[in-house]
C-alpha cells in the first residue's frame, strides 16, 4: 500500500490514478480490438446490405427473386463483359432425372470432368470440377485400389474407369446434415443449394459418401472471357467465396431439354441421361435391360446414378 | 421495491467489472498476454473472413480440421464441470458444494469456446443469423447440428443462471432459495451429459465415415470428458488455493482424483475395445485407423499425434494411481497436464481428422493446421482464459466477502 503511494503521480490521488491507468489500458485496449479486426470491415464493405439480409430462395416471392437475379445478371455481365444471364429454371412437372454410365466403355480420358469445369465456371486455378475419375484395378469394385490423380495415356492394362460425381440421392445424407435447409432436393430429384443462404459450416460436405460436394475455398477465379454466359441461380452462377456448391446434372441445360455437359463432352458414349418416367427414354431402356448398381449400396442413400458393365 | 432491486443488480455488475479488472502485477501481466494472444486470434479469423478459408489447410478432402477438433474437446470439458455438480448435489458432499462454482464457471467458459471454434469455422459468418430459429430456417429435429446449437446454448442458459444467481444473492449478503437454483443445477447435470452425447451424435450418425459411425462414440467421449473436465478443474482449483484467499479443503480435489482415476481407466477400456474391433475384423472401417496409426501408402501425418496422446494418457493415468496425486503436489499437476493434452490430441487430430484420411472415396490426403488455424485456436483459448479468470475473480471477492453490496468503500479503492 504505502509502496504504490510513493508511485502515485503528484496531482492524481491513488483512485484518480487507478481509476486513469485502467481508462487509458481500456481505450489502448479498445484501439486494439479495432485494429486486429479491420480485415473484417474490408470485407463486409464489399457486401450490401440487401444481400445479407435477403431471404432463402424458397421464401421469395417471384417479384423478390425476379429483382436479386437481375442484380446477378448485372454482376455477371459486368464480370465476363458478356450478356450474360442468370436465370431461374424450375423443375419440369412429371420429370425424375437419372444417370447412368457404361463402365465398359468409359476410357478414362477425363473430358467430361474437363466439361464440367468449364460448363460451371469453376475456379480455375484449383482445376475443381464435380467430377472425378478414378482409375480402378479390373477384380474389384475397391476404391482403395483405385487412383484418381493418374498421369499417364489411357486406357492402361488391366485397369477400367469410374468417373463419380454427385449421385443425387434419394435420400441424401447431406440434405438432412445442413443445419440451414440450404440445400434440399427438388421435384426432378436435383439435390441444389442455395448459394446465398449457405453459412459454410461443411457439414454436408461430412456427411456426403461419394465426395460429391466441394467448397470455395476462397473467391472463384475466372478470366473474363472463360466465363459461361448462360448461368442459373441455383446452378453455374460464379459462387460466392465461403459457401457449397455441388453437380446439378446441369440443370440450367437438363430443364431446358438439353443434357449435361460431362454426357456431350464424352468422346466414347458412355453417358446416358434423361427422364426416367418417360417409358421411352434411353435411360429407362438401360435401367430395364442392363445390370445396373449403385455405389455403396449399403448405405441406404438410393442414388439416381447408376453404372453397369457391357460385356 | 423493483428499482431497488435493479440498483442492487446494477451495482452488482458495476462491482463485478471492478474486481474483475483489479489486481497485483501478476494478474495484469497474465491479462495482458491474454489479450495479446486474444487479438492475434481476432486478427487471423479477420483476415481469413476477408481472404477465405483457403487460410487453414483444409480442403474438399479434409474438410474439417483443428477448428471441429478443438470444438469437440471445449464441450467436453464443459460438461466434465458436472462431475463437480453431482457429488455435491446428489451425494450432499459439503467440502464440494462450497467450490462447485468452480466448475460451472468453467462450463460457461468451455462452451464460449466450443461456440467461438464453430463461429472461425464457417465460411460465411455473415449469414450466422440463418440458424436462429424464427428467423432463419433451423432445420430441427432432421439435422444435428441443430440440436447441438440447442443443447450448447441451453447448457450455457443454465449455468449463466445459477452462477449468476448464487454470486448475486451471496453479493446481497441473503441465502440463496434453493428453488430459484437447485431445480437448474439437477437439469445442467442431465444436460452436461446431452451436450456431448449430442456432439458426438453429430458425427457417429454419419453413415459415411465408417472411422466415427460407431455406437462407441457417444460413452467415449463422456469418458474422456469425465477426466479432462475433472483435470483441467484441478488445475483452477490449485490457482485458486496459491494465488488466492478463498479457503479450500484438501477433499473436492481428492474426490476427483477418484473419479479421474475410474473414468481413465473406462476411456482406455473402450480405446482397447474400439481398436480390437476395428484391427481385428478388418475391412472398410479399418483404413482410418490403419493410417491414424501406421500409416498408410507412405503417408503418416497422423502417427506422432495419436502415439502421443496414447503415451500421454497411459502416463498420466499411472499418475493418477500413485498414492502422491491423492495430495497436493507436481504429481498431481504433472498428471492433469498430460491427460488434458493427451485427450485434446484424442479427441481432435486423433479422432475428428482420421475421420476425412482416406476420404469417402479412399483418397490419401493429408492435413496439418495452417499458421492462421493455430493463431485462431489460440485467440480462441485466451479469449476463454480471460473469462474464466474474470469469473474466478469475481468469485473469489464475493466468496471471502471482499465484494459485498453492504461494505465499502467500493473495490476500485481497494488494491489486491
Amino acid at each position: 500500500m504505502s509502496e504504490r503511494k510513493k508511485l502515485s503521480l503528484p496531482v492524481l490521488g491513488e483512485v484518480d490514478r487507478r481509476t486513469a491507468v485502467k481508462a487509458g489500458a481500456a481505450t489502448l485496449g479498445l484501439a486494439a480490438w479495432a485494429a486486429a479486426i479491420r480485415p473484417w470491415f474490408e470485407w463486409t464493405a464489399e457486401l450490401n446490405a440487401d444481400e445479407v439480409l435477403q431471404k432463402h430462395y424458397r421464401e421469395l416471392t417471384p417479384e423478390q427473386l425476379q429483382v436479386i437475379l437481375n442484380k446477378l445478371t448485372d454482376e455477371a455481365r459486368k464480370q465476363s463483359g458478356k450478356p450474360a444471364v442468370v436465370k431461374d429454371h424450375k423443375p419440369i412437372p412429371g420429370v425424375s432425372f437419372a444417370y447412368a454410365l457404361n463402365l465398359s466403355i468409359c476410357i478414362g480420358c477425363r473430358k467430361c470432368a474437363e466439361a464440367c469445369h468449364v460448363e460451371n465456371n469453376h475456379d480455375r486455378p484449383s482445376h475443381q470440377s464435380y467430377i472425378r475419375v478414378f482409375e480402378m484395378q479390373k477384380g474389384g469394385i475397391d476404391f482403395e485400389k483405385g487412383n484418381a490423380t493418374y498421369d499417364h495415356p489411357v486406357p492402361a492394362k488391366d485397369k477400367y474407369y469410374m468417373p463419380v460425381q454427385c449421385q443425387q440421392c434419394e435420400n441424401p445424407p447431406c440434405v438432412k446434415a445442413c443445419p440451414i435447409e440450404a440445400t434440399w432436393q427438388e421435384s426432378d430429384g436435383i439435390v441444389v443449394v442455395d448459394y446465398n443462404w449457405c453459412i459454410g459450416c461443411r457439414y454436408c460436405e461430412a456427411a456426403c459418401p461419394y465426395h460429391a460436394r466441394r467448397f470455395n475455398w476462397e473467391k472463384p477465379q475466372i478470366p473474363a472471357n472463360e466465363i459461361n454466359p448462360n448461368q442459373s441461380y441455383l446452378s453455374n452462377r460464379v459462387r460466392p467465396q465461403g459457401v457449397m456448391e455441388k453437380c446439378t446434372f446441369c440443370l440450367h441445360r437438363t430443364r431446358e431439354g438439353k443434357l449435361p455437359a460431362c454426357l456431350e463432352a464424352c468422346p466414347t458414349g458412355a453417358r446416358v441421361f434423361g427422364n426416367v418416367l418417360d417409358p421411352d427414354s434411353e435411360i429407362r431402356w438401360v435401367l430395364e435391360n442392363k445390370r445396373v448398381f449403385v455405389l455403396k449400396e449399403e448405405l441406404g442413400t438410393k442414388p439416381r446414378f447408376y453404372y453397369f458393365f457391357d460385356k | 421495491m423493483k428499482s431497488a432491486g435493479v440498483t442492487s443488480y446494477y451495482r452488482f455488475l458495476r462491482h463485478s467489472f471492478g474486481v474483475a479488472t483489479d489486481g497485483g502485477w501478476l494478474f495484469y501481466a497474465w491479462m495482458l498476454v491474454l489479450t495479446a494472444i486474444a487479438l492475434v486470434g481476432a486478427n487471423a479469423w479477420a483476415v481469413q473472413v476477408r481472404d477465405g478459408m483457403i487460410r487453414t489447410n483444409m480442403t474438399d478432402h479434409v474438410s474439417w480440421g483443428l477448428y471441429i477438433a478443438n470444438f469437440t474437446f471445449c464441450v467436453g470439458l464443459a460438461a466434465g464441470g458436472v462431475m463437480m455438480v453431482i457429488p455435491a448435489y446428489l451425494y450432499r458432499d459439503h467440502d464440494m458444494h462450497e467450490v462447485v462454482i468452480v466448475g460451472e464457471e468453467l462450463a460457461i467458459a468451455a462452451i464460449i469456446m466450443s461456440t467461438l471454434s464453430v463461429v472461425v469455422d464457417l465460411g460465411r459468418p455473415d449469414r450466422f443469423w440463418h440458424l436462429i430459429p424464427g428467423i432463419g430456417k433451423f432445420n430441427w429435429p432432421m439435422s444435428m447440428l441443430t440440436w447441438d446449437i440447442i443443447v450448447l446454448n441451453g447448457y450455457l442458459l443454465i449455468n449463466l443462471h445459477v452462477v449468476g444467481y448464487l454470486l448475486y444473492t451471496r453479493f446481497r449478503g441473503a441465502e440463496p432459495n434453493p428453488k430459484w437454483y437447485v431445480p437448474f443445477v439437477l437439469l445442467s447435470i442431465v444436460w452436461a451429459i446431452s451436450i456431448h452425447t449430442v456432439t458426438a451424435f453429430l458425427y457417429c450418425g454419419l453413415g459415411g465415415r465408417p472411422f466415427w459411425n460407431t455406437a462407441l462414440l457417444a460413452p467415449r467421449f463422456l469418458a474422456s470428458a469425465f477426466v479432462s473436465g475433472p483435470a483441467f478443474i484441478l488445475l483452477v482449483l490449485r490457482v485458486v488455493r496459491v494465488g488466492t484467499d478463498l479457503p479450500m479443503n484438501p477433499g473436492p480435489a481428492r474426490l476427483l482424483v477418484q473419479i479421474i482415476r475410474v473414468a481413465a481407466v473406462v476411456n482406455l477400456l473402450m480405446l482397447v475395445s474400439e481398436l480390437f474391433t476395428l484391427f481385428y475384423a478388418g475391412g472398410a472401417h479399418l483404413a482410418s485407423a490403419r493410417y491414424l496409426f501406421f500409416g498408410d501408402h507412405g503417408k503418416n501425418g497422423l502417427v506422432p499425434w495419436i502415439w502421443s496422446a496414447i503415451a500421454l494418457n497411459l502416463v498420466g493415468t499411472g499418475l493418477f494411481f500413485t498414492p502422491a496425486a491423492l495430495e497436493r503436489g507436481w504429481t498431481r499437476v504433472v498428471a492433469c497436464g498430460m491427460v488434458i493434452v493427451g485427450i485434446w490430441i484424442e479427441k481432435g487430430m486423433g479422432l475428428i481428422i482420421p475421420g476425412f484420411i482416406p476420404s469417402t472415396l479412399h483418397e490419401v490426403v493429408e492435413y496439418a493446421p495452417s499458421l492462421t488455424e493455430w493463431k485462431v485456436t489460440a485467440g480462441i483459448w485466451a479469449f476463454g482464459l480471460l473469462l474464466l479468470t474474470a469469473m474466478l475473480k469475481v468469485c473469489v471477492a464475493v466468496f471471502t466477502n471482499q465484494m459485498s453490496a453492504n461494505a465499502e468503500p467500493p473495490p476500485d479503492a481497494r488494491t489486491a
